[in-house]
């Protein structure tokens, strides 16, 4: 199976004026995501899992320092110049985020926000990318996309905004869609009928997808493979059967254990061990600015 | 990565536009310290009698004796501009500080209780906003009469309900957090909730708005004594110098250009204040 | 056994805010739902549901356009003076975390006081040692009391919440939320910290989520919201594994399970 994207010990860090030597945002990930699979990294807060999605897509702030190797089709993004860049990211992969109102112009039809992104990558007439957005829009379960074309974003619902954001982001047939908690502002019901799009686009095109979530639940519904990440670290990447069935990090298996989702009922959930905790995580940030604090 | 990323990161951080707003605090509190100071110290500083005449002196240039020359009655323009501050400054400041006092517990009631408590305040308030602010102040000081106090009061009355207003809409988001309710349930009265949690997380912006409509009281007191409406002659004021100074601008420009300057200065000076106290209270400075 | 809470035909609605415009749907449709001592309601919707409305309905704090509140016996709405206080004492919201439920001015011991001060609970000296023991309760160390809110992880915020909620003596909590903002293993101490807090003190609780695996985890019963409406209500044992509303049946099929399926829930071993 090919590869697609290959992270090769990735680490991320944010320079803040002042503040002591920060801890890295994301530290020595490695890892392959081969063509045409749902690759999930999953983690809770602080565990650097979207500022790696952000890495792969060159989003990171002015401040942030990469280090390691992001191979996306065994191209090196890792010092790409601006205008390679931003070739790629039409071309190859595309993004969507956790909540479609801000991807989305308030005051625009939604059908043209897309075919305006059609005509950026695509030597189209305005007739065909209204065509194809219209098209689009239908793909991602609009209905009567056609008379849609020129509602703007805040007369759909939450669901319908984020399909929309997907077909934007489809407009370029993207080898690679990250996509950074992607239902996490919609209703679980939504959230489901979200999913499923996503997999069928995986399934009808191909599209390779690197999904960020903190939602194990999210993981086991479309995931094949899915990686682990705490405190910027990669702790182990597995098939999602494997994962769920046999946890072999301590963190994961602790993670699952405290999903209130089928324990039994009204019993003590076990709880994670202070050493994986993100409470600690956050306790040690604080520690550091007081001492970027007490030092600048 | 970006071309831009290439350039070391540091100098990346310090060209970022927002500037501390310790800055601007400071900048803008030392400038009206100073000018405050020049103000109380008045007697103490002013080389000489602000309204003593002499005819000797008429139109007299800039020397040693008189740092900014003599007006048309030979009068000290550098003791004339000291006093006229003293006297611009207390009609501004006393007019917004008037006005908030007003403002702050009418906007609370307004933002808290909304319903019949809200259009009642806003509507009587709108009232107010619907004349142009100089036109209101006329109109007032013609109904009772010129004078330093009465200037005083009509800015306070002008300002009363762009204060009110911010109050209002800052108390409106801040009442919708939970700690509101909680309060609530927790057993605190009404009154106790809005002067333990309500004002105290809303007053920020009360704050940074008297800042900077200090600044255009400041120009309004100036502009109504220009008119003969403030602060009445012989009593110094800057606007009324900038008034006796227009008709000789081209013989003798210090009488005009001085109290022009020091409302520049002043004026320069609330604005920065407003600026810093905005930053600081604008959330996403909390970090600063 | 007699309920403590019982809340009948409760109506409301909110106007839209403009003047012309569709009227929207009402936040609350003829909804009745009843809470015994010492048990947990479910209440489970989604965003819009109308649960959080009904929850401030039950407050005190919404007032609602018709029917009733009943809190031991007595209707909430006719109670004012040292009545409404005492009512307030005995009844105590946790909020949802980030969204402001502490004042950002407040020092988390301030915020667990204010409810002492406010029913005048304890002698004012022995109050600030009832505070320390409130942060002992919910496993908060007494040395962040001084913190103010911004230098607490959400999970301290919470267990914050939690204190200043159980500083009268209350017989029912109204949880909004509270575990909805939480990362996954922190959201496990404050649903044992919750559950335990109800074992040890009897407390009676209505536990409003959108999360059906997390209301199902920590309540008696259940009641289904949706548009307004109690579509569902039952034991959780019923609802759970026999819904009879199309809607639960949504909202069941939606909680995410692993694909894998056969064990509901995935082996694991407890943590060392």
């Amino acid at each position: 199976m090919s590869v697609i994207l290959s992270l090769d010990n990735v680490g991320v860090r944010f320079n803040t004026a002042g503040a002591a030597q920060p801890a890295p945002a994301v530290d020595g990930v490695s890892l392959q995501v081969h063509r045409g699979e749902i690759f999930g990294i999953v983690g809770e807060s602080g565990s650097g899992k979207s500022t790696l999605a952000n890495a792969v897509m060159d989003l990171l702030p002015a401040n942030a320092a990469v280090s390691g190797s992001i191979r996306i089709n065994d191209r090196e993004v890792v010092g790409l110049d601006d205008e390679a860049l931003r070739s790629m990211r039409g071309d190859e992969v595309s993004m969507i985020f956790q909540d479609p109102t801000a991807s989305l112009d308030p005051t625009w039809p939604v059908g043209d926000q897309i075919a305006e992104t059609i005509r950026a990558h695509y030597p189209v007439t305005a007739r065909q990318a209204k065509a194809r957005a219209i098209a689009l829009m239908g793909e991602v379960g609009i209905a009567d996309a056609a008379a849609r074309y020129g509602d703007v974003p805040h007369r759909f619902s939450g669901g319908q905004r984020q399909r929309i954001v997907i077909a934007a982001a489809l407009a370029n047939n993207p080898q690679l869609l990250v996509a950074d908690e992607p239902t996490t502002a919609l209703d679980v019901t939504i959230q489901a009928q979200v999913l499923q799009l996503i997999d069928k686009l995986r399934r009808d095109h191909g599209t390779t997808v690197l999904l960020i979530t903190h939602d194990l639940g999210v993981v086991s519904m479309i995931c094949d493979r899915v990686g682990v990440m705490y405190g910027g670290k990669l702790l182990e990447t597995a098939t999602t059967e494997a994962l769920f069935a046999n946890p072999a990090h301590p963190y994961t298996r602790a993670l699952f254990a405290a999903n209130p989702a089928g324990a039994p009922r009204g019993a003590r959930l076990p709880v994670i061990p202070a050493e994986w905790s993100v409470e600690s995580l956050r306790e040690a940030e604080l520690l550091r600015a007081a001492i970027g604090a007490a030092n600048g | 990565m970006t071309a831009t990323a290439n350039l070391p990161a540091k100098s990346l951080e310090v060209g970022t536009p927002r500037r501390s707003p310790r800055h601007f605090i400071l900048l803008g509190g030392l400038i009206l310290a100073l000018l405050a100071l020049v103000a109380i110290a008045a007697p103490l500083i002013a080389p000489h009698d602000p309204e003593s005449v002499d005819v000797h002196r008429v139109l007299g240039a800039p020397d040693l004796q008189h740092p900014f020359g003599s007006d048309v009655l030979g009068r000290d323009v550098a003791s004339r501009v000291i006093y006229g501050l003293r006297a611009s400054l207390l009609v501004s400041v006393s007019a917004v500080l008037a006005s908030l006092i007003l403002a702050v517990p009418l906007g609370l009631l307004a933002g808290y209780f909304g319903r019949w408590v809200d259009s009642t305040i806003s509507r009587t308030l709108d009232l107010i906003l619907v004349f142009p602010a100089m036109l209101l102040a006329v109109t007032f000081i013609a109904i009772l009469g010129p004078g330093s106090v009465i200037a005083a009061l009509a800015i306070a009355v002008i300002y009363l309900p762009i204060l009110a207003r911010v109050m209002r809409t800052s108390t409106l988001i801040v009442a919708r957090n939970d700690y509101v309710a909680g309060s609530r349930a927790r057993g605190a009265s009404h009154l106790r909730v809005l002067v333990t949690h309500v004002a105290p997380n809303a007053f920020g912006p009360a704050i940074v708005q008297a800042s900077v409509l200090s600044a255009f009281a400041l120009q309004l007191e100036a502009g109504l004594s220009f008119l003969g409406l403030g602060t009445q002659p012989p009593t110094p004021s800057l606007g009324g110098m900038l008034a006796d100074g227009r008709e000789v601008l081209i013989q003798a420009p210090w009488v005009e250009i001085f109290p022009g300057l020091v409302i520049v200065v002043a004026v320069l000076g609330f604005t920065f204040l407003g600026e810093g106290l905005r930053r600081i209270f604008d959330p996403r400075g909390v970090g600063e | 056994m007699a309920d403590l809470l019982r809340v009948e035909h409760l109506r409301k609605s909110y106007t839209s805010g403009r003047p012309w415009g569709r009227k929207p749907p009402p936040a609350l449709n003829d909804v009745s739902v009843s809470v015994a001592r010492g048990r947990t309601l479910g209440l489970v919707g989604e965003s819009g549901s109308g649960k959080s409305t009904l929850g401030r309905c039950i407050l005190g704090l919404t007032r609602p356009d018709s029917g009733a509140v009943i809190f031991d016996g007595v209707e909430v709405q006719a109670l004012s003076g040292r009545a409404l206080a005492d009512f307030r004492r005995r009844v105590q919201p946790v909020f949802q975390d980030p969204f402001g439920s502490l004042d950002p001015r407040w020092s988390a011991g301030r915020s667990v006081r204010e409810s002492l001060d406010c029913f005048g609970i304890g002698a004012p000296a022995d109050r600030e040692r009832r505070v320390l023991d409130l942060f002992d309760r919910v496993g908060l160390n007494p040395a962040l009391a001084g913190r103010l809110p911004t230098h607490l992880s959400g999970g301290q915020r919470q267990r914050v919440g939690i204190a200043a909620a159980l500083a009268s003596e209350p017989e029912l909590i109204i949880a909004d939320e509270p575990v909805s903002a939480l990362d996954m293993s922190v959201q496990a101490q404050i649903l044992n910290l919750l559950m335990d807090l109800q074992k040890d003190l009897g407390v009676a609780s209505v536990f409003i989520s959108h999360d059906l695996g997390v209301v199902e985890h920590v309540s008696d019963e259940i009641a289904v919201m949706y548009r307004g409406e109690i579509v569902e209500t039952g034991d959780t044992e019923t609802v759970m594994t026999s819904p009879r509303h199309d809607y639960t049946r949504t909202l069941l099929a939606a909680i995410p399970r692993p694909r894998s399926s056969a064990p509901r829930r995935p082996p694991c071993p407890q943590p060392t």
